[in-house]
């Protein structure tokens, strides 16, 4: 099974969910996990991998081979992310704007491009425990992350649960992470922000097919869970788990310690969510 | 006219609600949400809608089943998984998995694909209790964020000109990617709203690189800092030796729910030791624009 925690806005306690459930399952059920918040991995500080492996991710950008050009304007005519430009004897390609499509190799009535592969992140991966593990890491100044959460997700063992952490927000980087996912487990808070993101989060995962289910965190802060639970019964997505406003949660996140060293007993909650999503599913 | 940009890398710092009690406070400015995807500041300040633009970013591919004669060569030039053969042999598009590369109308022989403009969003001139207000809405699950975000901030500079504004307050997205990228060119300080947990840190430290490599001048405060004081003593010393001022130390406080509950900025909220804090870190920044 896939499982991947969404949430829509940031700081809801996505990775904290990921990272309790991954642990909560040890050791009988083999969990590997993908961190595909590949702008701000964190979930390494909780799940604290050995990372065994690095492998640079790169994307194809257009190599104009001079011998062979006309400057006839065909690959800038056709780029629709006017990542290229001809002007009079040179050709200029735009790496940040190109989104590696290889549109204008194809078309380059010369056959004077090929593709040259430059670098937009790493994947590291290793284990934690039982836990096998990956996460993704941006390369600073880069702008798009989805090539590297496909790399990311490429390391999918099947033979395990695979838990992905995904990043925030309802945009082509969370559809990516989202993509192909048996189940969506959505964090949110009791709060305006956090029920305005979780509507649109829970949107996003409706509109790919996939099944849903919330977890409230922080619970009884603000407001308490009201408006969230109606909006869930009016959706018909189940409250899977409520997890309590507890300072100690907070600050063992402060220190990089999981919710289960704040509070042992929340084990066999993590593993009833599990039994609740694999009942869902059913 | 200068421009502050709120950023954190890490989302839930407390962007929104600090952008929100700035704004309350920033007399004259030009306000702009640019996290066009899970946008919050109008749940604080209740804007009233004045003008609305559709925004379109892309166009994607709709093939004509009709003209369709399942030849197959559009398939393998698609490098995002966005055709999909049926069992007649006929393409059709997963409308959100196409990037909108356009190589497929181009390679069809027959015409069987058309390139139709596709709307992925709203963006709204509001008027506000603070100023004018420039927000957007990304339809869900679209792409082109970073785009949007220029228009956001094209439109609030606009505004500022045109009635003499001093000051553009933004309020930024989680991340470092391209919608990131995009509110930050070109803006006069980045700052960056952190908290003291190993993730706050690290998450600082990757948009401060950002932000340096942009050559955007950088500022930060630290929320919720009594949560951890020796992580918050680690984020001071780092600022120091980067030279990055530290504007605020604000408390952890549960108030502050309670007035995103209530939808309002929350030093109209409440005037305790927090909003002093608020008001304190407002100052020191005004002052590190000015």
């Amino acid at each position: 099974m896939i499982l991947s925690v969404a949430s829509g806005k940031g700081g809801t306690g996505k990775t904290t969910v990921a990272v309790n459930l991954a642990l909560a399952l040890q050791p009988d059920r083999p969990v590997h996990f993908l961190d595909c918040d590949v702008e701000e991995p964190n979930a390494h500080f909780f799940l604290k991998p050995v990372l065994e492996k690095s492998r640079e991710v790169l994307k194809l950008i257009p190599e104009i081979d001079k011998g062979r050009c006309t400057y006839c304007g065909r690959c800038a005519e056709i780029c629709a992310y006017n990542a290229l430009a001809v002007v009079k004897d040179s050709v200029l390609v735009f790496p940040d704007l190109c989104h590696g499509c290889g549109g204008c190799r194809l078309l380059c009535p010369e056959d004077a491009i090929r593709e040259v592969g430059v670098r937009i992140g790493v994947v590291e991966s290793g284990r934690a425990g039982g836990i096998t593990f990956a996460h993704g890491r941006l390369d600073i100044g880069q702008a798009m992350s989805p090539p590297l959460i496909r790399a990311v997700k490429e390391e999918r063992n099947a033979g395990r649960v695979v838990i992905i952490d995904s990043p925030p927000g309802t945009s082509c980087p969370v559809i990516e992470s989202l993509k192909g996912s048996d189940f969506c487990l959505l964090v949110t808070e009791p709060t305006p922000f956090g029920l305005h993101d979780l509507e649109l989060a829970a949107g996003a995962a409706k509109e790919m097919n996939i099944p849903r289910g919330v977890v409230v965190n922080r619970a009884f802060l603000g407001g308490g869970d009201g408006p969230v639970r109606d909006f869930c019964s009016r959706e018909g997505i189940p409250v899977l788990m409520t997890i309590p406003f507890d300072r100690r949660i907070a600050e063992a996140y402060s220190r990089g310690e999981t919710l289960l060293d704040a509070i042992p007993s929340a084990r066999q909650e993590f593993r009833e969510l599990f039994e609740r999503i694999e009942r869902t599913r059913s | 006219m200068k421009q502050i940009v709120v950023i954190s890398g890490k989302g839930g710092t407390g962007k929104t609600v600090l952008t929100a009690s700035f704004a309350a406070m920033a007399e004259g400015a030009v306000l702009a949400d640019v996290d066009v995807d899970a946008s919050n500041l109008h749940l604080l300040l209740h804007p009233e809608i004045r003008e609305q633009h559709i925004f379109r970013g892309s166009r994607k591919a709709v093939i004509d089943a009709e003209k369709c004669t399942g030849c197959g060569l559009c398939l393998p030039a698609c490098r995002f998984d966005a055709l999909i053969e049926g069992r007649d042999g006929k393409v059709s598009v997963d409308a959100m998995s196409c990037e909108g590369c356009e190589i497929c109308y181009h390679v069809c022989p027959v015409g069987a694909v058309a390139l139709e403009p596709h709307v992925s969003g709203t963006l709204y001139v509001s008027s506000t209790a603070y100023g004018p207000f420039v927000h957007a809405r990304l339809g869900v699950a679209e792409s082109n964020s970073g785009k949007l975000v220029t228009e956001v901030r094209k439109k609030a500079a606009q505004i500022a000109e045109q009635e003499g504004r001093g000051l553009v307050l933004v309020d930024g997205s989680p991340g470092i990617g391209c919608p990131v990228i995009a509110s930050l060119t070109g803006t006069d300080l980045a700052f960056i709203v952190t908290e003291p947990t190993p993730s706050g840190l690290h998450d600082m430290e990757r948009i401060f690189e950002l932000t340096s490599h942009f050559k955007i001048r950088a500022a930060c405060c630290i929320n919720k800092f009594d949560l951890n004081p020796e992580n918050t003593a680690r984020v001071e010393a780092w600022c120091r030796e980067r030279s990055v001022p530290v504007a605020g130390t604000i408390p952890f406080d549960p108030a502050v729910p309670e007035s995103v509950v209530r939808g309002v900025p929350f030093v109209e909220h409440s005037s305790n030791a927090t909003a002093d804090e608020i008001r304190k870190t407002w100052a020191a920044l005004s002052e590190l624009i000015a």
